[in-house]
């Protein structure tokens, strides 16, 4: 410490400066961005903060679910014709291959968080594992399934798919809204709605609630434990499997086998950041998250500072308030 | 292995049962556990002796050449043991789950680099010096880091600290003195000469960092070995098997988890520091969250809380790519795939930690009930803590 | 909870729907206009003029020498072995085409692996100079790695040309064993900021760097020679970054006629694509980090703006160089440092064709150089760098990479 402050001192802080002006005239175009971008580290979240609820478990691994969904984005999309150009279709075919390339990813990604949790997870619950096990497992999978896509496809990132060129749509304080914008917000903000109805209003959202709550009991009462679980991991899968068609859309040449891990780590500290294991907070502090690293590099100068902003927060958030802005609870009656 | 449980509560009911029978390598282990220290220290020469001559021994099929310069691929063993040692304080003693370890490795090599690189506009000390002073330096990041997240659960202890560490990298990117990837060049080496005028400690000549990497790292188990035989060593045990038990009968959990931390990144620090002057190049790469996971996967693979076990893991993860060439591509994968497997088949890993006597205890132990005692195979992975439901 | 996938699926598809509904009809309208006639400015040559005594490997096939061998060190596995694997077939080439047209001097080509990094590296070189039938290196590939290794190659005496690290300190270390067999970022800096102002004619031009040590390098030799043209609109990324979008922002907010990205093309790529999603309509030019097929399909469209400069020559327009090539590569075409791997190889090998057999008479043969080689006249100073160095300009057209001259 006495190091780093004598540095500061001999050369003038000259690699940190705050660039008010840009903050200030690129504020609204800012705030876009990072509401789109934050939408998609909100249905990551959403995959953490569903698991932790139930089991108090960091799914360390979730972050690879979701890359994984990101490749059979670009798989499919690449089969029916899409590449580095934007394709010349109609408005409904592109829609009907977008959601089939949606649907093909929220199966794929679902069926590797269920496949995880069989593999990975089940034998140490059987085993009645301490904490600690089941984490070094999620960063074992978390590993082993980065790089066994990295033996598969190699470091390179696959080619872009490039969905549709975004265009203006509305106008809003001087900055635009394009359709990419609009369609990654609204989609999200759907999907995080019908998490909710369905946690919230149907039978076997009461079941995964009363999970959260006390699983001892919920079992005694009947509800069946290890399926709720395999429910959780599957909703969360699935959630993920959306945003990687959301997260290809925004950045066509982000498929690559470390894409996820920086993205899921966000992801997480969005989730901390609402509140773990609090649906309404995964949304939130992914929204607020999104927004908070985009402004953080426009006043801080450079985008090098965007990961750091994140993982301030993260470590802040963690430090201060470790329950996040809405508390966490997936039991309890906030959800 | 022998597994008898010092807790009633542990899981199946084969592992409930205390059973007799040998010890490892049919029960060596249970002679070697039997003798007293001294005579376990007599044994122990011929293999240190061992240990220090291999660079100039090359044995035929342990070596890594001709593809790596075995000497430098030793040093690299020796630093992921010293390493190992470090972690393993907090997480196989402790049972603090640190993944930002890779942080005060970062920090350490960068209080060598900007303390002896010509590079570097800061004022110069002998390299020998940064050692201790890396110490010291990553000793207050572990407090600033410890002291408030110390009082979370571990999990949220575990992605605070990734947080650290990564923070910590990318500040050596963005922080324009620390020169990111450009780097220092020249870090300093301890002093001395050879016949010809080139310096001991030269980049090229592995064998003289091993063996100062070896010596620090017998030093380092020494002085941790008396520390978990001392006051500290109990607490630690007694946090990592049922915390708030150790909080009831008067352990000041919080305190002896923050010696933990601090111990275990000072020992990180000084590693880092001696990889520097190794190296002689320090910038801002290998400082990533799969070079820390590689360090946890050599604690747990080894066993999480013995020390011998956590050098055998420190040597597989460092030597295999070095010696297996083709392997090397495949290193992320392997260990990763071998982390999932070791927490179900087998979480106290290759050599667990033992729930011993300590001291005096065992000899009386021998002499009244006439056969060593039973050891339980054992680790904060396997035994007691907080549990997933 | 089929029902609530179902719900999900169509209801994001209706607002998919909606929203393109919106924006189809203006569709196609604006994609004529400034990205994709920019490119059509500076014509594209397809010939490069070779030195007619220009060195080859095979020599006059009268060689005689025996137990030698030449060494390739650097990257052929992680994230940055496309770089290695370019210059190794270079060398595997060159060495080849030598052994077959000297039936009586085959040199070995010994291969090792640094995966780039510079952790790794002195391990392996120090393996390497302790193999006494090595006396000459070709390598090594990245300035990171090549800082952590030239103080071994100047203990051990054995000379090494490197084919494509260009950060211009590393001849700056006083060391007598190192040769770079190309321009450094002080020369391409400054032709890259030439060419930005003058063929591109830019008023105002972004410098948008990465946190490598390549990257800061070129910026700051590029920023000096732009001067004002690029002062009040600068930026850093970092490696590995994937959004772009606030760097797009400040980029559009500055409007400048182009951007200069400085570092690799793994952020270069999405950086284009970014910025052109987002409306700019400049050109992007890019060093020879960025010059790579893999910025095109990765950039898709957008990377019709995209110009490059590079200190590399167009291998692929030397006809016989590049069928050679593809023999040795399993078919893929010479890429970018591929001619340079095979030049050095050449110098080192007509060393050792007239008959040296030691590292520290290759050292001076080397130092003593003074031939055309295919990609460049091969002279150096007494630090290593090259007398004289060209850079030389492509550009992006119909989703190839194209020669267009020299630029400096």
């Amino acid at each position: 410490m006495p190091v780093i402050s004598t540095i500061v001192l001999a050369q003038g802080p000259d690699w940190i400066q705050f660039d008010v002006e840009a903050f200030v005239s690129q504020f609204w175009s800012n705030t876009i961005d990072g509401l789109a971008y934050g939408s998609i580290y909100a249905l990551v979240a959403m995959g953490y903060t569903m698991v932790y609820g139930v089991l108090q478990l960091i799914n360390f691994a979730h972050s690879e679910v979701f890359i994984v969904g990101a490749y059979a984005v670009f798989f499919v999309l690449s089969a029916l014709g899409f590449g580095p150009s934007a394709p010349n279709l109609s408005v409904a075919a592109l829609v009907g291959d977008l959601v089939l390339a949606m649907l093909v990813a929220m199966l794929v990604s679902g069926l590797v968080a269920v496949a995880l949790e069989r593999v990975a997870y089940r034998p140490l619950r059987r085993r009645n594992a301490p904490r600690l096990a089941f984490l070094i497992t999620a960063i074992g999978a978390s590993f082993a399934i980065q790089y066994a896509l990295f033996a598969w496809r190699g470091a390179n990132p696959e080619p872009a798919v490039i969905m549709f060129r975004p265009k203006p749509v509305f106008e809003i304080f001087g900055a635009t809204i394009d359709s990419q914008q609009l369609v990654i917000f609204g989609a999200a903000i759907v999907l995080m709605i019908i998490t909710d109805m369905f946690v919230n209003r149907t039978r076997l959202g009461r079941g995964l609630r009363a999970v959260a709550q006390d699983p001892d009991t919920a079992t005694l009462m009947g509800v069946n434990k290890e399926r709720v679980i395999v429910l959780t991991f599957l909703i969360g899968g699935i959630l993920a499997g959306a945003a990687a068609l959301f997260y290809v859309m925004k950045v066509p040449a982000g498929v690559q086998f470390n894409g996820g891990f920086i993205l899921g780590i966000k992801a997480f500290a969005a989730a901390v950041l609402g509140g773990i294991g609090n649906i309404r907070g995964a949304l939130l502090g992914g929204l607020l998250l999104g927004v908070i690293g985009n402004y953080g590099q426009t006043l801080l100068g450079n985008a090098q500072w965007t990961d750091v902003v994140a993982f301030v927060v993260l470590v802040g958030i963690l430090m201060i308030r470790p329950t996040g802005i809405l508390g966490e609870s997936l039991g309890r009656a906030r959800v | 292995m022998t597994t008898s449980s010092t807790s009633p509560k542990t899981g199946t009911a084969s592992e409930a049962t205390p059973t007799t029978g040998r010890g490892w390598f049919f029960g060596l282990g249970d002679q070697w556990n039997s003798l007293p220290r001294p005579q376990q220290w007599a044994w122990l020469v011929p293999v240190v002796v061992l240990i220090y001559a291999l660079p100039l021994l090359n044995p035929p099929l342990l070596t890594t050449e001709p593809g790596t310069n075995f000497p430098l691929a030793l040093f690299d063993v020796a630093r992921f043991a010293l390493i190992a040692i470090g972690l393993n304080v907090v997480v196989g003693q402790a049972g603090l789950l640190d993944l930002g370890y890779v942080g005060f490795f970062a920090i350490g090599s960068y209080v060598a680099a900007l303390l002896t690189s010509p590079d570097s506009v800061l004022w110069h000390i002998p390299y020998l010096w940064t050692l201790p002073l890396a110490m010291a330096v990553t000793m207050v990041f572990g407090l600033i880091l410890g002291a408030p997240t110390l009082r979370l659960r571990g999990d949220y202890l575990a992605i605070v600290t990734l947080g650290f560490g990564e923070i910590v990298r990318l500040l050596a990117t963005i922080v324009e003195p620390l020169k990111g990837q450009v780097g220092f060049q020249s870090v300093g080496h301890p002093p001395g000469t050879n016949s010809e005028g080139n310096a001991i400690f030269a980049v090229s000549n592995g064998t003289p960092w091993y063996w100062l990497c070896v010596t620090i790292t017998i030093i380092v188990l020494f002085l941790v070995g008396n520390l978990e035989r001392s006051r500290v060593g109990r607490a630690w045990v007694a946090i990592r098997e049922d915390e708030d038990a150790a909080e009831i009968m008067g352990v000041a959990t919080i305190r002896f988890k923050l010696w933990a931390f601090v111990i275990g990144a000072a020992i990180g620090g000084l590693s880092g520091a001696l990889f520097a002057g190794q190296i002689g190049f320090v910038n801002n790469q290998k400082f990533d969250v799969p070079t820390s996971v590689l360090f946890l996967a050599a604690v747990v693979l080894g066993g999480s809380g013995n020390k011998v076990g956590v050098i055998l893991g420190a040597f597989v993860v460092s030597y295999i790519p070095n010696r297996f060439v083709e392997l090397a591509a495949y290193k992320y994968l392997i260990f990763g795939v071998a982390l999932i497997v070791l927490m179900i088949f087998r979480p106290q890993g290759l050599l667990g930690a033992r729930q011993r006597l300590l001291a005096y205890g065992r000899q009386a132990y021998l002499r009244i009930v006439g056969k060593p005692e039973q050891l339980s195979s054992d680790s904060s992975l396997k035994g007691e803590g907080d549990r997933i439901s | 909870m089929a029902r609530a996938r179902r719900i999900a699926a169509v209801a994001s598809g209706a607002v998919l729907a909606v929203v393109l509904a919106g924006c189809a009809a203006n569709q196609g309208a604006s994609t004529d206009s400034g990205a994709a006639s920019a490119s059509a400015d500076i014509p594209a040559v397809t010939t490069l003029p070779v030195p007619p005594d220009a060195q080859k490997p095979a020599g006059n096939g009268q060689a005689t020498c025996s137990g030698v061998s030449i060494a390739f060190a650097g990257a052929q596995s992680g994230g940055n072995a496309q770089l290695g694997i370019n210059i190794l077939n270079g060398v595997q080439l060159a060495i080849n085409q030598h052994n077959q047209a000297n039936p009586n001097c085959q040199v070995t080509l010994k291969k090792f692996d640094t995966e780039g990094d510079p952790g790794k590296a002195p391990g392996i070189v120090t393996q390497v100079t302790s193999d006494s039938d090595i006396i000459g290196v070709v390598g090594l590939p990245f300035s990171g790695e090549s800082k952590a290794t030239g103080a071994i190659f100047e203990q051990a005496g054995l000379v090494h040309l490197t084919p494509s690290a260009t950060n211009p300190t590393l001849t700056q270390n006083g060391w007598t064993t190192f040769f770079r067999a190309l321009g450094n970022d002080n020369v391409q800096g400054p032709a890259a900021a030439k060419f930005i102002t003058g063929k591109l004619g830019a008023k105002k031009v972004c410098v948008i760097q990465d946190d490598s040590d390549y990257g800061i390098g070129l910026a700051n030799a590029t920023n000096q020679a732009l001067g004002a043209v690029a002062a009040d609109c600068q930026d850093k990324v970092t490696t590995g970054q994937k959004d772009f979008s606030a760097v797009a922002s400040k980029v559009i907010a500055a409007k400048p006629d182009a951007v200069f990205y400085s570092g690799y093309y793994a952020e270069g790529a999405p950086l284009d694509q970014q910025l052109v999603t987002k409306g700019f309509t400049g050109k992007f030019v890019g060093p020879d980090g960025v010059k790579d097929d893999k910025f095109i399909q990765q950039a898709g469209d957008a990377s019709n703006n995209a110009f490059f400069t590079c200190p590399c020559v167009p291998g692929e327009l030397l006809p016989d160089f590049a069928s050679a090539y593809q023999g040795v590569s399993g078919g893929s075409a010479p890429g970018t440092y591929s001619l340079e791997g095979y030049d050095s190889t050449t110098i080192l090998l007509r060393g050792i064709d007239s008959g040296i057999k030691d590292r520290a008479a290759l050292k001076d043969y080397v130092k003593n150089y003074d031939a055309d080689g295919f990609s460049k006249h091969f002279k150096w100073d007494s630090t290593g760098e090259l007398a004289t160095t060209a850079v030389y300009g492509y550009k992006v057209d119909n989703g190839k990479i194209v020669y267009i001259g020299t630029i400096g």
